[in-house]
């Protein structure tokens, strides 16, 4: 076996080693920051795995939930897998201010961790931008956004 | 009428195209010179055809004829004829129809440039683009046409996507990325023929390295407006967070940079031929992989809104590619022997191996968290995303290692470098490093990762610039030339090496931004009514009231904020939210007070306009404008050294005088 070769063989196990680790590395460390898709029904039939992963939960504002303390910028609502009444729904607490136009019925991804007491803590909220064009009604435009959260007792005056 | 042109000129360049690829392939295969003569009239009526219907299309945009297919996606008279022109690419089937335009611009210039070389590499390569040219031309003749009819006629459009229209930006953004992803057919093409032929002589790698170079610097620029367009338009008070569209483009960038070092390798010592041409079939790979990504809608992520069917022609057209390339490097491979060795441990090319290794890591680890998801939905049917820290606790490592390295191999000779040599370079940058460490303590700022970027950064840069500046020095103290003559000549003299170093100083300060703005950012959230105030770090934040306005697409309501920095200078900011009339949702416009080592930013979350009140997020993020602002050195930096030489480098000939500071260590000479 002349030098050249060892060397070669050498540097092809040393490759492989390191790419090994590199691969057992990034396997582990992707394990742990996986990021879970459910829905609030999904996550609830978890059960207590549902408690401590990442989640991004997707749903909708539940109508009359939500609870806007602008004061202290605390929010709280209900994630519902639809806005139909009886529908599985999950508390959700957030520290941050409620994203721009959010309302009751929109469609809300919010990132966070669940935990023993049934509450969702929110790191992250968004609105679902839905894309889909709609033809504009008659009425419909800018005016009608007097406020950007539509709190049940906003609505009622 | 429009319809039938433009669908014709698709036709055209499909035909055009099919017709190069098989000309050139075959030519180049049987060594038929005449052949290029007919290829190089193909390439230009495919040109002809691609920026034909694009200019259809912009005609049609313009004038807003909605009985075409896309006009009446993104069309909408009340968009400004900026935004009009520019809603070209701002769907999907428009910015498949401006790739096929770029492409063929591309291809052209290629074949323009090297016309007269001999012709079997041209053939080769210029048929390798024409077929790629032919499945891009096939995509918009079926299954991404833009140009098919609308009965009846709507009367009105949507208008492009409220987010395209909200910065300007949006206008150079997607351009210069286009150009960073299509130009990188040029050097596949170019790869490929170096492989079919198992040859890879000095000129056709020079084509190879200067023709990467090209896409790398758009692709460079792209990706940096992109982090800027995040941070000035989404408001949420980021510039990168691992989305895969992001990572799309982030990926052949990592392959093509470490091309343009292992070239220099290949380029002085002979050898690393096979895993130099394989970095530039990767890069090629992975656009057309960014491409699926981007553009079929595969990932539910904000940049999504362009979903269509064209996703399994790609994957199939991917699969192939994937298969070419493994194929000609397993077959055709082991024909591109190394004429050279490497040096020794303390080496130019040894440390520039060891960033090959690292970029070649960084590559794996950011394709496996993209790709991840969308694997095991396929198997399995669970949705999940890889998480931001993933992406962070692998790539952090992996590019402070590669600063570091930046420091080191510009210190190191080629070949072989004595512990003296060692000594003698390192003394200097590294005292620099950590005396910024200690300056950095002192001043009372902490974190372990910070800092160390923080030292690295100090190390490498001044390594960079007294390699940059050792030559000038010499030539005013051996040849007495005055300082201005002697920077000009120096860096002429050594044009890519003067330019390279330039895009190092670019990329000092791209960590430097990143590792100030992560780790020392400053948020909170508040409500105010008018007359009330916040305070954040040394700013004042004060309401003075809420205010409407109306342009000619959009409405927006914007909070008037009187920031008072901390040497009581007043500031007037006002971030908005602007409503489009078909998009339900408002999109917002952050107010950012820009100085030089720190931004205030402000975004408003929600307004009540009864109360009135309104609630803002804000930040203070350090130094992040530095991120952007390292774009002219990147671009100078790289045109400087693409730019053609005269003559010398088509004949083949040496490109370069050794230059005076390359004669001072041992082993230098290659």
């Amino acid at each position: 076996m002349t030098t050249i070769t060892r060397n070669r063989i050498i540097a092809v196990v040393a490759l492989l080693i390191a790419g090994a680790g590199l691969a057992f590395v990034a396997l582990s460390n992707m394990g742990q920051n996986l990021v879970f898709y459910w829905t609030p029904g999904e996550m609830l039939a978890q059960g207590s795995k549902a408690y401590g992963p990442t989640v991004r939960l997707g749903g909708v504002v539940q109508p009359g939930s939500l609870r806007w303390d602008a004061a202290h910028t605390h929010l709280t609502f209900r994630v519902a897998d639809s806005d139909k009444p009886g529908a599985p729904s999950v508390q959700v607490v957030s520290r941050e201010t409620p994203p721009q136009m959010f309302r009751e019925k929109i469609g809300v991804v919010v990132e966070g961790t669940f935990d023993r007491s049934q509450t969702f803590t929110s790191s992250r909220l968004m609105v679902n931008h839905s894309n889909e064009y709609r033809p504009p009604k008659p009425g419909d435009g800018p005016d009608k956004w007097k406020t950007t959260v539509s709190a049940p007792t906003a609505e009622a005056r | 009428m429009i319809s039938t042109l433009g669908t014709a000129l698709v036709l055209g360049g499909l035909l055009a195209a099919a017709f190069g690829a098989v000309v050139g392939i075959e030519g180049g295969l049987r060594h038929r010179p005449g052949a290029l003569r007919i290829v190089l009239a193909a390439v230009t009526a495919f040109l002809v055809c691609m920026v034909g219907a694009n200019l259809t299309m912009i005609y049609a945009l313009v004038t807003h004829d909605f009985s075409v297919h896309y006009v009446s996606l993104v069309g909408s008279r009340a968009t400004p004829l900026v935004y009009t022109v520019v809603s070209l690419w701002s769907a999907l089937e428009g910015s498949i129809l401006f790739w096929g335009a770029i492409l063929a611009v591309y291809v052209f210039g290629f074949a323009r440039a090297h016309r007269h070389d001999p012709p079997t590499n041209p053939l080769l390569a210029l048929g390798t683009m024409l077929a790629v040219g032919v499945f891009f031309s096939f995509l918009i003749a079926g299954p991404a046409n833009p140009f098919g009819r609308v009965s009846p006629v709507p009367p009105d459009g949507p208008g492009p996507n409220p987010l395209l229209q909200n910065h300007v930006l949006m206008v150079v953004h997607p351009p210069m990325l286009y150009l960073g992803y299509v130009g990188m057919v040029v050097p596949f093409g170019i790869a490929v023929a170096a492989l079919v032929r198992g040859q890879l002589g000095d000129a056709w790698m020079a084509s190879l390295r200067r023709w990467t170079l090209i896409p790398w610097t758009f692709l460079s620029v792209g990706i940096v407006l992109g982090a800027w367009w995040a941070y000035a338009v989404l408001g949420w008070g980021g510039y990168w967070a691992w989305d895969p569209v992001e990572n799309a483009s982030f990926l052949p960038w990592l392959t093509a940079t470490a091309f343009l070092h292992s070239a220099m390798v290949q380029e002085r010592r002979h050898t690393l031929k096979l895993w130099t041409v394989s970095l530039s079939l990767a890069s090629f790979l992975l656009t057309i992989l960014g491409t699926f990504m981007t553009r079929s809608g595969v990932f539910n992520s904000v940049h999504s809104f362009t979903q269509s069917e064209i996703g399994p022609t790609f994957l199939v057209f991917l699969g192939a590619v994937l298969v070419v390339s493994i194929l000609l490097i397993a077959v055709r491979g082991p024909l591109l022997v190394p004429e050279g060795s490497l040096g020794g441990v303390a080496s130019r090319e040894t440390s520039i191996l060891l960033n090959n290794l690292l970029f070649a890591a960084l590559t794996f680890t950011v394709l496996l968290g993209t790709v991840f998801p969308l694997v095991r939905e396929a198997f399995s049917g669970v949705r999940i995303s890889v998480g931001g820290p993933y992406f962070n606790r692998m790539a952090v490592p992996l590019g402070i290692a590669i600063l570091f390295l930046m420091g080191v191999g510009p210190s190191l000779p080629w070949g072989r470098a004595s512990a003296e040599t060692v000594k003698r370079q390192f003394l200097v940058p590294a005292g620099v490093g950590a005396a910024v460490v200690l300056v950095c303590l002192a001043a009372g700022l902490r974190g372990g990762l910070a800092l160390l970027t923080f030292g690295l950064a100090g190390f490498a840069g001044t390594v960079t610039l007294r390699e940059m500046f050792l030559p000038v020095r010499v030539r005013m103290r051996e040849q007495g030339e005055p300082l201005p003559r002697a920077v000009f000549r120096s860096a002429t003299r050594a044009r890519r090496r003067f330019g390279g170093y330039v895009v190092h100083l670019g990329v000092v300060m791209v960590f430097l931004a990143v590792a100030a703005s992560q780790s020392y950012v400053v948020h909170t959230t508040a409500t105010l009514k008018p007359g009330e105030r916040f305070q954040l770090g040394s700013y004042t934040v004060q309401l003075a009231g809420l205010r409407n306005g109306v342009d000619p697409h959009r409405r927006w309501i914007a909070a008037d904020i009187q920031v008072t920095d901390g040497r009581g200078r007043q500031h007037a900011l006002a971030p908005r939210m602007n409503f489009y009339e078909r998009s339900t949702d408002p999109i917002g416009s952050p107010a950012i007070r820009s100085a030089a080592f720190e931004d205030l930013y402000l975004t408003l979350l929600a307004f009540d306009q009864a109360t009135p009140s309104a609630s803002f997020n804000a930040w203070i993020f350090p130094m992040v404008g530095w991120i952007w602002w390292s774009l002219p050195l990147f671009v100078f930096g790289a045109l400087f050294a693409a730019w053609p030489e005269r003559r010398r480098v088509r004949a083949g000939a040496p490109e370069r005088l050794p230059a005076p500071n390359e004669a001072r260590s041992p082993g230098a000479v290659a």
